[in-house]
């Protein structure tokens, strides 16, 4: 038999290699590290993207990443994560967590202060810090964030003699009903009005919490820990969204989450569409039917005193606190949230930037004029009321997002719907 | 004597030698977790606090006086005895015709497993794109046929989404039901058959009063399986509906508290009742097949 040497560097201890590269490179950090990374899902755009930039910096320092994926939806990766937590499991090093889960990740996360300046975290918008701050710990770093947009079809509402996309919600109602009626006289018998997401996930948490501040309803518990979703604008709010399903929206809108809507919208089978900003990129690809037909705007105000309400999202990166490797995984999270990276994310992800700076760059505003609307959008955001209720959120909004999808189906009637909310909240704010 | 009292004595022994493993891995694996969720359920605990101390009923006393609980229940009752029902009387038509004689018998037997072959989340995924509202076939196709006069959101509401999430178990498991009443059949002496006949019993009769009897035991066993699976019920509505609060099933309930709320004490106490339920049914099921058999 011929006894083969093996490659050099397998006989040289991992340990010796780490340390060489320590002294030669000091300023980057130990290489050879393998970083298990909890991204986006895989299966999207986002996901494949987050996973690529990763791997680009697993080339540089000479570290591995481990890219984990996460299911589509949002709740159910809040579940499996949860999991790993109880259980204190150092299997996950960096987590991507959504912005209304620092009260209940806190306890699991590394305290981003130890690796991050106060400068660097100065040069994000301070709201999203601050949102990641609990008690004056800095459990997650912005990673992108997230509002509420309105799309419509330029073309169609050109077509059909409207200048200006709707202000209120009356108007968008009013729209798409003519624009539905025109097109499916004109031989498209599926063409919707309006899309949403009416599935009973954060989803529907999330546009339902449009609706009811949009018409002046709150936010279901306001930051002094008071419960205020059982008001009759809440009820005008969820009653005025009851009525377009089935009239405006197909039926099925009750069951679609992100990607569902999006799917008919960028068949181009919709008129409007309210989604979150990653659909722009998608829609203006070349390939895409609807390609240059649409633009983005802010989601319509309730009635015409209304307020204009984007709901606020995003997501941000931790470092678990039980990374064997902390250090290393902070330096993969300063790699993905800096300048270059959200540049890279905005014009090719259509996704928003943590960083202001990033904003006024000529090259993102190229490839997505709305931008220049958007810090507006993102300075009306509002926030879910997830400070408040801290790692009770997700009982609050379970409750919440079942009840308002009952009331979409006919299930129970609006008012029902509020006090049935107000009385969960209640036993878990006290 | 004394010899064949040692003799015995040195087999008992032996016996317990033989069964104590499994014995040890039965205490360990069912006895021991099902205690354990029995403390739990006394205790105020969540997952990510931990144990919080004794807090008597108050975790039994919250389920039962939920109202999400009830709907749960009822969810849970109505697919049971609907979709097993139906399961049993296609099960039983699929394996007469599977027992009797002719041309390609082997490949329908193959034939009829493949839905009981294909994993419960694939083939609920699969469904719920079918029956989806603007571009599922199901739609499709009978709108083109004019069987509906336009397309139905089928998932949307409990009214439809309940008859569908049957239908797609009635789909999976009447397979199931037919192989095991296949086997059932098969141990059916064919002389009966023939004296019936040569008595003039018309096949009618020679069903009720040979087949179905004959039959019942085997039925029993396999309505049992069935029944116990379809309280368990948790993957088709989990896909297909998600957490639509009025199609949660006893089993979504229960992984909602002890999954999404991380309430190990709430959710240990819907264990314990789903487990009594459980038994109710099981005990139900065992008093009747021994009246039915003496």
């Amino acid at each position: 038999m011929n006894y083969q040497l093996p490659p050099y560097g397998r006989i040289v201890p991992r340990s010796f290699l780490a340390a060489a590269a320590a002294v030669f490179m000091p300023a980057a950090l130990f290489a050879g590290v393998t970083i298990h990374f909890a991204g986006d899902s895989d299966v999207g755009e986002g996901g494949r993207w987050t996973k690529a930039l990763a791997q680009e910096w697993a080339q540089k320092t000479g570290n591995t990443v481990d890219y984990i994926s996460r299911p589509n939806d949002a709740s159910a990766t809040l579940q499996l994560f949860q999991q790993y937590w109880a259980a204190k499991s150092g299997d996950v090093d960096v987590y991507m967590v959504d912005v209304i889960w620092p009260g209940i990740a806190a306890p699991h996360a590394v305290d981003l202060k130890k690796y991050f300046k106060e400068d660097e975290l100065k040069e994000h918008f301070p709201r999203i810090v601050e949102n990641n701050t609990v008690k004056g710990k800095l459990v997650a770093m912005p990673f992108f964030t997230d509002a509420g947009v309105l799309y419509y079809r330029t073309d169609l509402l050109e077509k059909y003699g409207y200048k200006e996309p709707p202000k209120t919600w009356e108007e968008l109602a009013e729209m798409a009903k003519k624009i539905q009626d025109g097109e499916r006289q004109a031989g498209h018998p599926d063409f919707q009005g309006f899309v949403f997401e009416g599935k009973a996930s954060e989803s529907v948490t999330c546009n339902a919490i449009e609706w009811i501040y949009s018409y002046g309803g709150g936010t279901i518990i306001d930051p002094d820990k008071k419960v205020t979703i059982n008001n009759p604008n809440a009820i005008k709010a969820l009653e005025a969204a009851k009525a377009w399903v089935g009239t405006i929206c197909p039926q099925g809108v009750v069951s679609y989450g992100e990607e569902e809507a999006r799917n008919i919208w960028q068949a181009g089978n919709a008129a409007f569409m309210r989604n979150w900003p990653y659909a722009y990129a998608l829609g203006q690809d070349p390939k895409s039917v609807i390609s240059g037909k649409f633009a983005a705007t802010v989601v319509p105000k309730g009635g015409a005193d209304g307020k204009n309400a984007a709901c606020l999202g995003g997501w941000n990166l931790m470092v678990s606190a039980y990374s064997k490797n902390p250090e290393v995984a902070a330096d993969l999270v300063r790699y993905l949230t800096s300048t270059a990276a959200q540049k890279k994310r905005a014009i090719e992800l259509s996704q928003l930037p943590t960083r202001p700076e990033v904003y006024k760059d000529q090259d993102v505003l190229a490839k997505n004029p709305w931008f220049a609307n958007a810090v507006e959008i993102l300075n009306n955001a509002i926030a879910r009321p997830s400070t408040v209720t801290g790692a009770d959120y997700n009982q609050v909004s379970t409750i919440f997002f079942q009840s308002v999808n009952k009331v979409l189906t006919g299930g129970e009637a609006a008012p029902q719907a509020v006090s049935d909310v107000e009385r969960v909240a209640k036993r878990i704010v006290r | 004597m004394i010899k064949e009292i040692d003799l015995y004595a040195r087999q008992k022994r032996l016996a317990w030698y033989l069964i104590t493993p499994s014995v040890i891995v039965v205490l360990a694996i069912i006895a021991y977790p099902t205690i354990q969720v029995l403390v739990n359920s006394f205790l105020k605990y969540k997952l990510d606090e931990g144990p919080q101390g004794f807090v008597g009923l108050s975790n039994y006393a919250f389920v039962l006086s939920d109202p999400d609980w009830w709907s749960a229940v009822s969810v849970t009752l109505i697919f049971t005895v609907v979709s097993v029902v139906l399961e049993s009387v296609l099960g039983l038509v699929i394996a007469m015709v599977a027992n009797s004689k002719f041309k390609g018998r082997t490949l329908l037997r193959v034939a009829i497993l493949v839905p009981w072959a294909i994993p419960t989340v694939v083939s609920s995924q699969v469904w719920r794109w079918m029956v989806n509202d603007i571009y599922g076939v199901v739609n499709i196709v009978l709108t083109d046929l004019h069987i509906l006069p336009q397309k139905i959101a089928w998932l949307a509401t409990p009214a439809t989404a309940l008859p569908v999430i049957i239908a797609v178990d009635v789909w999976k498991a009447t397979p199931f039901m037919a192989l095991l009443l296949l086997a059932g059949l098969q141990l059916i002496p064919k002389d009966l058959y023939e004296a019936g006949s040569i008595d003039g019993a018309s096949k009618v009769r020679q069903f009720w009063a040979i087949t179905l009897p004959l039959v019942t035991p085997t039925l029993l066993v396999a309505l049992i399986f069935r029944t116990l699976d379809a309280l368990r019920v948790f993957d088709i509505f989990y896909v297909m509906v998600g957490g639509q609060g009025n199609l949660a099933t006893m089993a979504v309930y229960n992984q909602q508290q002890l999954i999404s709320f991380l309430d190990a004490g709430v959710g240990s106490a819907t264990s314990v009742i789903i487990l009594i339920i459980i038994m109710l049914f099981v005990i139900l099921y065992t008093r009747f097949s021994r009246t039915s058999f003496e």
